[in-house]
């Protein structure tokens, strides 16, 4: 037996040892340990009194599957439309920079009656609002070319938290911004500059610099001490640890909205500034790796909308022929991450289950078909096709491969 | 509830009426002063503004090339490990959206030569960002345009020759157009 074997009867338990409890090591960490089964009765020994920091339970390991240039969100095993804040996809171009609070500034300047420097102290004088949106990577797609696919893999570049902070309207109040600037140039202060031209219309209508995340303050890894956030818009223009904001009448043509962040489309045309993440939607149980047994099913999911509420979601059971609308979980939020559920009753039968989204445009989920005829098979950014899961007679969930043609 | 309670909750509400009107300014933040916002503001414009004095030329940039940025981008910009940086473009190549497999570099699918040196000042060499003085930049602008057959081996790289230069795959870019709705998929 391999010792990864042996770890793992340790931990979820095996012939030999089947509990796990929770007991502080001599230098006061909780840690777990295996223990013989007819050893332990919970209701039979004192567990750990109050400590500093909650912990997850031992029995459960939610883990976000990074890369080089990203880690993705383990959609699979969450069940409400929060991500928890440990969990939060990442996506950046030069590591997390290491901020102190106490020394970090942003300069709004350019096309502006007052050019200021904000502490973040000054930021948190300000009136402020919290939200719930979710935040979107628009490279959130894996070409369809194998069935031990995850939920995760496909789409893990999704998250969403509540986020608090000062409306950007406030401070462009607060500088004077210029009614003839356009743009304004939004830079990071990580070891990339990261930068991104945006409209000001949106800085306006409802972008926020926000320094909390759920409750807390932002993690380094969305941000911290602070960031931009465009609701509904590809994740990369929410520029995290923001240290400027430069007011123009032009965009500045940066990399990542020029060479990176455009995709290819009809008639060789390169479409740039494609911000608004479209509907989408994905079911993220019963999926790879699940195990269905015949029955009742309580499909569940994610949809959401870079465009506003999401209207309604439908579920086929039967490969795309017929739609059946799904229960939304309350509340339904403005750009977020709605939940979804579908009860559907499993014969045992093979066949391929998947959920479209509609928001509140009108706007409906396509099929990847769709979406290459619109644009091309060279296209890129911005794919947000149905997915379809495929279940065969043994009650195995796969994901159910399609022609990139 | 009393009366007398009445009448003070009602003026307390107007009164907090009052001073919950927002204010255009709170006075929050400082002045920022003009050095900083000139050493801050790094940031290039297609147009050129904001390009520093100096200026490179495409010898000097092989030089820096081979020194600092081949190990990642290959000798001759093609080889790799990470982004591919040379790719001339050819009037006999398909059109991205037809060719998936089509290398996207400067040469064929960048709009701008200001955004070269405005993203090498910032970001680059991956492994020392921001570590290139403004002349090696150029020098490096210089060597990156030539390799991608837009300028010539003697050309000079400044403030005034970087924003004039043509860029191939500037005339395939078109702007979002995606609406939402009930219409046909963009």
């Amino acid at each position: 037996m391999s010792q990864k074997m042996t770890r793992r009867r340790l931990l979820l338990g095996g012939a030999a040892t089947a509990a796990v409890a929770l007991v502080k090591s001599s230098f006061g960490k909780m840690v777990q340990t295996g223990i013989p089964e007819t050893a332990f009765d919970p209701t039979k020994q004192v567990g750990p009194l109050p400590g500093v920091l909650g912990t997850r339970s031992p029995f459960e390991h939610p883990q976000r599957k990074p890369s080089l240039t990203s880690s993705q969100t383990p959609l699979q095993d969450l069940y409400g439309m929060i991500t928890p804040s440990d969990l939060h996809f990442e996506r950046h171009h030069a590591g997390v920079p290491a901020i102190d609070p106490n020394s970090y500034e942003l300069m709004i300047h350019g096309m502006v009656d007052r050019p200021t420097v904000f502490s973040l102290a000054d930021l948190k004088r300000f009136p402020s609002v919290s939200r719930i949106c979710f935040i979107e990577c628009s490279g959130n797609f894996r070409k369809p070319d194998k069935e031990s696919i995850t939920p995760q893999d496909i789409c893990g570049l999704t998250s969403q938290s509540e986020w608090t902070g000062v409306m950007l309207s406030t401070l462009f109040r607060e500088v004077g911004v210029n009614p003839k600037a356009t743009w304004f140039l939004a830079e990071g202060s990580d070891a990339a500059v990261m930068t991104r031209s945006i409209p000001v219309s949106k800085g306006w209508e409802d972008a926020m610099i926000v320094y909390a995340q759920n409750g807390e303050a932002i993690r380094p890894q969305q941000g911290y001490p602070a960031r931009l956030l465009l609701p509904g818009w590809e994740g990369n223009t929410s520029v995290k640890w923001i240290r400027r904001i430069e007011l123009s009448d032009g965009p500045f043509m940066t990399r990542e909205e020029t060479s990176k962040y455009t995709e290819p489309v009809k008639d060789g045309k390169i479409r740039q500034f494609s911000f608004t993440m479209d509907a989408r939607s994905i079911i993220t149980y019963p999926a790879y790796p699940a195990q269905l047994e015949k029955g009742w099913v309580e499909i569940r999911g994610l949809a959401w909308s870079g465009r506003g509420k999401i209207r309604q979601v439908e579920v086929s059971t039967d490969a795309g022929k017929t739609w059946n609308a799904a229960r939304l979980q309350e509340p339904v939020l403005d750009k977020a991450h709605t939940y979804f559920r579908y009860l559907w009753q499993w014969n045992g039968d093979t066949t391929a289950i998947m959920s479209r989204a509609i928001d509140e445009t009108g706007y409906v989920q396509p099929g990847l078909q769709e979406l290459i005829a619109a644009r091309g098979i060279g296209t890129g950014y911005h794919l947000n096709p149905v997915t379809a899961w495929l279940i065969k007679r043994d009650g195995q969930v796969v994901y159910s491969p399609e022609k990139w043609k | 509830m009393p009366f007398w309670a009445c009448v003070a909750g009602t003026l307390m509400i107007a009164c907090e009426r009052r001073n919950t009107a927002i204010p255009v300014h709170f006075g929050y933040g400082r002045t920022a002063t003009e050095k900083e916002i000139a050493t801050k503001a790094i940031a290039i414009r297609p147009d050129g503004k904001g390009l520093p004095a100096g200026s490179g030329t495409v010898q000097n940039g092989a030089l820096i090339y081979a020194a600092k940025c081949a190990s990642c981008h290959g000798t001759t910009g093609v080889e790799g490990p990470y982004n591919i940086l040379v790719a001339p473009d050819t009037v006999d190549a398909p059109p991205f959206d037809q060719a998936p497999k089509r290398v996207k570099a400067i040469g064929n699918y960048w709009p701008y030569a200001t955004t070269i040196f405005d993203y090498v000042r910032r970001a680059m060499p991956f492994n020392a960002p921001g570590s290139l003085s403004d002349n090696e930049v150029y020098s490096v602008t210089a060597w990156l345009l030539h390799a991608n057959k837009l300028i010539g081996a003697d050309a000079v790289i400044n403030a005034k020759t970087l924003p004039g230069i043509v860029m191939p795959a500037r005339r395939y870019y078109v702007t979002d157009s995606r609406k939402g709705g009930d219409g046909p998929y963009e």
